[in-house]
């Protein structure tokens, strides 16, 4: 158990995050991998203790390996450093329905506490609020990849009763189950402040860690449901150097690829 | 056998108002090109398909030329919204957009139907999510496992435009790198428009399935280098991640918008034109007032 971080603990709380997804993924897994957070962390995890996790992104490049991230699903870097590169109705058809992809790697707009994720629309569908960009890939990754890990930052409009609109399935409006999906759905929600997992009875999502210095009352405060916390709530281990070094450099190398400041 | 012409005339002849128009690419190869060339034309109430619009489909919807829209995932690629759809679908402007979305499974099993020949594709998806109400689909029993599944209906587009890197002289073209759904999106539709880097004397010969298309299944081929930007051809440009981050500045404003299309696509007579045009960094940041 790692002690609270008194004042600056040296990283970011994004970088707390990062980390701790990295570390769900293990040597030899295949991994579909969305673009955003999810990139950061699959790539942060084939660069330090899983050098042979095998990236496949919806672009069709299989088994990916680029040097810095891709900004875009379908930049060139995935393209030069992949095993393959497939159509896109095959890498849904063969790699994913196929039932070869150990774990999907998302993040939403909305999760609720059934794990259901929104990436559509905020407000009502035909009058919305917000436009989202829409399912892409995301749905039949939720449903078919062996299991399921989330991937977005905590707050009260993340983290919602209801989400407006059931993009991909966790484990139901109400709870009730996956519908039939092949794959074991989501297994573990890595926010910037700590980490849930489902129920195995009840499938809520429940507090199972928090990361160093993170009060449980503050990721209640940003959940916007009455969130259940496990009695054997742990806290994250802090991110050790080598995990540090390692993103830092991955972004730097990004930073200076792509000419951006993100 | 696909005749060599220009994007001009290939749009002006094969792309009618109120047609299905699939312009696809998967972040890579985007036809950029055709999709301003149909703005200077000022074609109407097209249903305009794609899995993955972006910035072209944002100039589109904005410039009024589509009445329909359907896709799978609408987004500024790393950077955020799309300015322009969001309008359109918040708020009507220019005028009110249908939109048919799907996810992009369904959509890559609506052209493999399509080119197929099949009336619909099925896959395993859908189940529990609130896109089954909101779209075409429909749930179906395997005869012969019993097993429920998901119908979706082939999309059968009236005119696809694909860019790729080469065509020969006869009209075959070459296409590699991430290659998207452009096969599957092309065999499904009724007519094809090539937009290609460069026409060669010969393909790369020495590996056959480096021709992707056969000049006999493709209506039109027309030279346009740079032809995808701000997207990219592998082994001929790169991504301008600049742009994508700048127009999410130059489509926020409706004003704005309008200035810069009138400025850099209505105001240049060709994807040279335009290219030459957007080359002055300065001009990026600041279209020309009035």
């Amino acid at each position: 158990m790692a002690d609270p971080p008194s004042g600056d603990p040296g990283y970011t709380a994004d970088e707390m995050m990062t980390v701790t997804a990295a570390r769900h993924l293990y040597d030899g897994q295949v991994c579909f991998v969305g673009i955003g957070l999810p990139s950061e962390a699959a790539n942060l995890a084939r660069l330090s203790h899983a050098p042979d996790v095998v990236l496949i992104y919806e672009s069709g490049t299989i088994g990916t390996r680029p040097t810095v991230l891709p900004l875009s699903i379908g930049d060139g870097e995935l393209a030069e450093h992949a095993d393959m590169v497939v159509g896109v109705p095959e890498v849904f058809a063969y790699w994913l329905q196929g039932g070869r992809i150990d774990v999907g790697f998302l993040s939403a707009a909305q999760i609720d506490r059934y794990g259901n994720l929104n990436t559509t629309v905020i407000g009502d569908y035909d009058h919305p609020t917000t436009r989202l960009p829409g399912a892409g890939g995301a749905p039949e990754i939720a449903s078919a990849a062996g299991e399921v890990i989330v991937m977005l930052r905590h707050s009260p409009r993340a983290f919602v009763p209801a989400v407006d609109f059931v993009t991909s399935v966790g484990f139901g409006r109400h709870g009730e189950g996956r519908g039939g999906s092949p794959g074991s759905g989501p297994t573990v929600v890595i926010t910037d402040l700590g980490t849930l997992a489902p129920d195995p009875v009840s499938h809520r999502l429940t507090l199972t860690a928090t990361h160093p210095g993170v009060p449980v009352e503050r990721v209640v405060a940003e959940t916007g449901w009455d969130l259940e916390v496990a009695d054997d709530l742990t806290t994250t281990e802090p991110p050790n150097p080598g995990e540090l070094a390692t993103l830092r450099q991955l972004k730097a190398r990004t930073r200076q690829a792509h000419g951006t400041e993100g | 056998m696909a005749v060599i012409t220009t994007l001009a005339d290939a749009v002006g002849d094969l792309v009618p108002d109120g047609s299905a128009v699939a312009l696809e690419g998967f972040t890579h190869l985007i036809p950029t090109a055709a999709g301003h060339e149909i703005i200077r034309h000022g074609k109407r109430d097209l249903t305009l398909i794609r899995m993955t619009p972006d910035v072209v489909f944002d100039q589109m919807i904005g410039m009024g030329c589509a009445r329909r829209l359907v896709f799978s995932w609408g987004g500024n690629p790393g950077v955020g919204s799309l300015h322009r759809l969001r309008d359109a679908v918040e708020h009507g402007w220019p005028h009110p957009l249908e939109i048919e979305e799907h996810s992009h499974a369904g959509m890559a099993a609506r052209y493999v139907a399509g080119a197929s020949g099949l009336p619909f594709g099925v896959l395993r998806g859908y189940a529990g999510t609130d896109l089954a109400a909101h779209t075409t689909v429909a749930g179906i029993r395997c005869p012969f496992t019993g097993e429920e599944l998901t119908a979706v209906p082939a999309l059968r587009p009236d005119v696809t435009v694909i860019h790729a890197q080469q065509a020969d002289r006869q009209g075959n073209v070459g296409l590699w790198g991430i290659s998207g759904v452009q096969r599957e999106a092309v065999l499904a539709a009724a007519t094809a428009i090539v937009t290609v880097e460069e026409i060669v004397d010969d393909l790369d010969r020495h590996h056959p399935n480096h021709v992707v298309l056969p000049s006999w299944i493709v209506t039109a081929v027309a030279p346009v280098p740079g032809g995808a930007h701000p997207s990219y051809a592998m082994g001929y440009s790169r991504r301008d991640n600049a742009f994508y981050t700048a127009w999410d500045r130059i489509s926020r404003d409706r004003h704005t918008f309008r200035r810069w299309m009138e400025a850099f696509v209505i105001g240049t007579t060709n994807h040279a034109a335009y290219l030459a045009a957007i080359a002055d960094p300065s001009r990026l940041e600041d279209a020309p007032d009035g």
